[in-house]
């Protein structure tokens, strides 16, 4: 340099290379039909469902054409490829519908996000080409499944239940009785876990398909529930139900496996559901609350209120990540069980936060039926419940933590 | 005989569910960052157009619309119930109610529409002009603010929603059919049609493109929030009411 200058020549500026960024879409960009499908179900859920939320919870029954248009605009096959009369949408696509029903009404969310995640992702994974012919079809135009695992004895230690599955001559026998199953009273299909070897434990456990027609197969006692009402939560009873050995989906004694992984999915759902939940109750006090004058002024305008409107907003946002990203991370083929499990227990718990302080919000009219929000804080508290509980989850979590340092 | 095609002009606007906010310099409305969607009266339309393609009526189905590059969004929702095929122009400016006529006329002649079907008014600035001086520029009959639209035997038979009631009439086709509110209820795009229509195809080309004076006829002045109401007064019986009204001179 020195010699150069003496000479009485500039040096030559090295140049940089401009820097070139990919740049990455947040977690809360979504794709044009991915925007265009959020439109869509929102509108359809706000004009078809939202009349007859109040009275779908009254009765504790599903309006027949609510659930006849859901099966039309195709929200129950949303994965299913189109050869199988599907939609052939993707895993965020079916968050996406869970959540923006679950805005309007979580149980009619809740049918879909089993049909979805629990049932139908099943069948693709795990199901024979014949048995996806069979059943894909029908669980996409009419056919609602229900997935039955629980029993009265065996809820978080799902793999201790005691239906049994005694094997004959190409067929088993199922006897046993299986309690709070979801769609159960509407459910055309079962995807039934039972034990065909008890004395190997959960290794025993195997997932049959079972048509609700099988004269060995019954609904038996409706639950009365706290929320979710319109789900129908029932027991359901096999006794000596035969089915054929070609009706075993994946391999026998890998039921645990079916059950474990649906399972891991299947709460990302509900975390979808659970965000959907809390943004209804949010979005619908909202309006309420700008308008409601106290003391001469909107309450809004009083800083209390203002902080737990901001506490509210962040904790949906928190929750919206966990699900979407967790969502992204399976579309990926990453692995994302602890994500999923971290989703699901915090937009549960979430939920409950926001809908109990949205009726505090809404003062006097959010302890009344007229208003949409007291269901909302009724239909939460199963978030923390069903699909794996709160407790199930942090142990799931810790596992995976620990996973690293075993 | 069926119809080979009908041209559906639709136009992305503020949602109608959005509270809507005057620019603090009164010279239009916000529309930075808020919600946009298609025109609702349009989407009628173009339920129309499909139910008439459902019917055997019409072959093809083809949107158009003028604006600039996001307008193309609504574009792929149509398509998924049901449009064929659409068209984007884009440009920047805003256009008024002529320009648009005059654009849509070179578009119905380069596609030889048989019919045009679109909404009545387009909810942010509520021209209720298009359709009509379309039809005037091209020379066709036009029949607005349908509520009921059959056609048959070359000719359209259009209920239409006037002040007194409803009032029939029946157009020879090529016509310009302006559509109303109670004209049909738009069906929603279903999981499978939304997948389909992304591969359906957009043809994008620029307003230059189509030779048109586009040259404003009228400035907007201002553009203003309406006075805030003031409130109303309960009355405890027809008397008490009837010696308010009295009073404030109206009997």
């Amino acid at each position: 340099m020195h010699r150069l200058r003496t000479l009485g020549v500039a040096p030559v500026r090295r140049q940089t290379q401009a820097r070139v960024y990919s740049v990455r879409p947040a977690l809360t960009s979504f794709s044009e039909e991915e925007n265009l499908l959020r439109a869509e179900v929102a509108r359809f859920a706000d004009q078809v469902v939202r009349p007859k939320v109040r009275e779908m919870d009254e009765k504790a029954e599903y309006d027949a054409d609510v659930l006849r248009q859901c099966f039309e605009q195709g929200y129950m096959g949303i994965e299913t490829p189109g050869e199988l009369q599907g939609s052939g949408m993707s895993f965020v696509s079916s968050c996406i519908v869970i959540e923006e029903m679950a805005k309007v009404d979580p149980s009619v969310s809740l049918i879909i996000d089993i049909q979805n995640t629990l049932i139908n992702t099943a069948l693709r994974k795990w199901g024979t080409p014949e048995q996806q012919e069979q059943w894909l079809p029908k669980l996409a135009t009419d056919t609602v499944g229900s997935f039955a695992l629980s029993e009265w004895g065996s809820g978080s230690d799902a793999f201790s239940m005691k239906t049994t599955a005694v094997k004959g001559d190409g067929v088993y026998k199922l006897n046993g009785s299986k309690a709070w199953i979801s769609s159960s009273k509407h459910a055309g299909f079962f995807l039934v876990m039972a034990n065909v070897d008890p004395s190997q434990g959960y290794k025993g456990v195997t997932a049959f398909l079972v048509d609700a027609k099988n004269p060995g197969i019954k609904v038996g006692k409706e639950e009365d529930k706290l929320g979710m009402r319109a789900s129908s939560t029932c027991e359901v009873i096999l006794t000596d139900c035969i089915v054929s050995e070609k009706d075993v989906l994946g391999q026998v004694g890998k039921g645990y496996k079916i059950a474990i992984e649906s399972l891991n999915e299947g709460r990302i759902g509900i975390g979808a559901q659970m965000l959907g939940l809390a943004q209804g109750a949010f979005e619908q006090t909202l309006p309420y609350i700008t308008k409601r004058n106290q003391f001469g002024r909107p309450i809004t305008s009083f800083q209390g209120m203002q902080f737990d409107i901001a506490k509210l907003a962040t904790d949906i946002e928190a929750a919206k990540l966990l699900v979407y990203n967790a969502a992204r991370l399976r579309e990926e083929g990453k692995p994302f069980v602890q994500e999923a499990s971290i989703a699901k227990l915090y937009a549960s718990q979430m939920a409950e936060r926001v809908a109990t302080k949205c009726v505090e919000m809404m003062g006097g009219v959010g302890f009344t039926k007229e208003f949409p929000i007291e269901k909302f804080y009724r239909d939460c508290k199963i978030g923390q419940i069903y699909e794996g509980t709160t407790n199930i989850q942090y142990q799931t979590i810790a596992k995976s933590v620990l996973k690293a340092y075993e | 005989m069926s119809l080979a095609r009908v041209l559906v002009p639709v136009k992305r606007t503020v949602d109608y569910a959005v509270k809507i906010r005057v620019k603090p310099d009164n010279t239009g409305v916000e529309t930075k960052n808020v919600k946009m969607s298609t025109n609702p009266f349009d989407e009628i339309a173009v339920e129309e157009a499909v139910k008439l393609k459902e019917k055997g009526l019409v072959k093809e189905v083809v949107a158009v619309t003028i604006g600039p590059k996001d307008a193309a969004e609504i574009l792929r929702k149509l398509m998924a119930v049901g449009v064929d095929r659409s068209i984007h122009i884009e440009t920047d400016e805003d256009l008024q109610p002529l320009a648009v006529a005059k654009v849509l006329k070179k578009v119905v002649e380069k596609e030889n529409s048989d019919l045009v079907l679109l909404g009545k008014q387009a909810i942010d600035d509520d021209s209720c002009q298009t359709g009509q001086l379309l039809g005037g520029l091209l020379n066709w009959p036009q029949a607005s603010f349908a509520s009921e639209v059959n056609v048959e035997g070359g000719k359209a038979i259009v209920k239409r929603e006037i002040d007194g009631g409803l009032e029939t009439v029946s157009v020879q086709l090529p016509a310009v059919i302006s559509a109303d509110l109670r004209l049909n209820t738009p069906r929603y795009a279903k999981l499978k049609d939304i997948m389909a229509a992304r591969k359906m195809t957009i043809d994008t080309s620029s307003l230059a493109d189509w030779g048109v004076d586009t040259t404003p006829r009228f400035d907007v002045v201002s553009v203003q929030d309406p006075p805030t109401r003031a409130g109303g007064v309960k009355v405890e019986s027809v008397q008490e009411l009837v010696q308010k009204l009295k009073n404030d001179g109206v009997l």
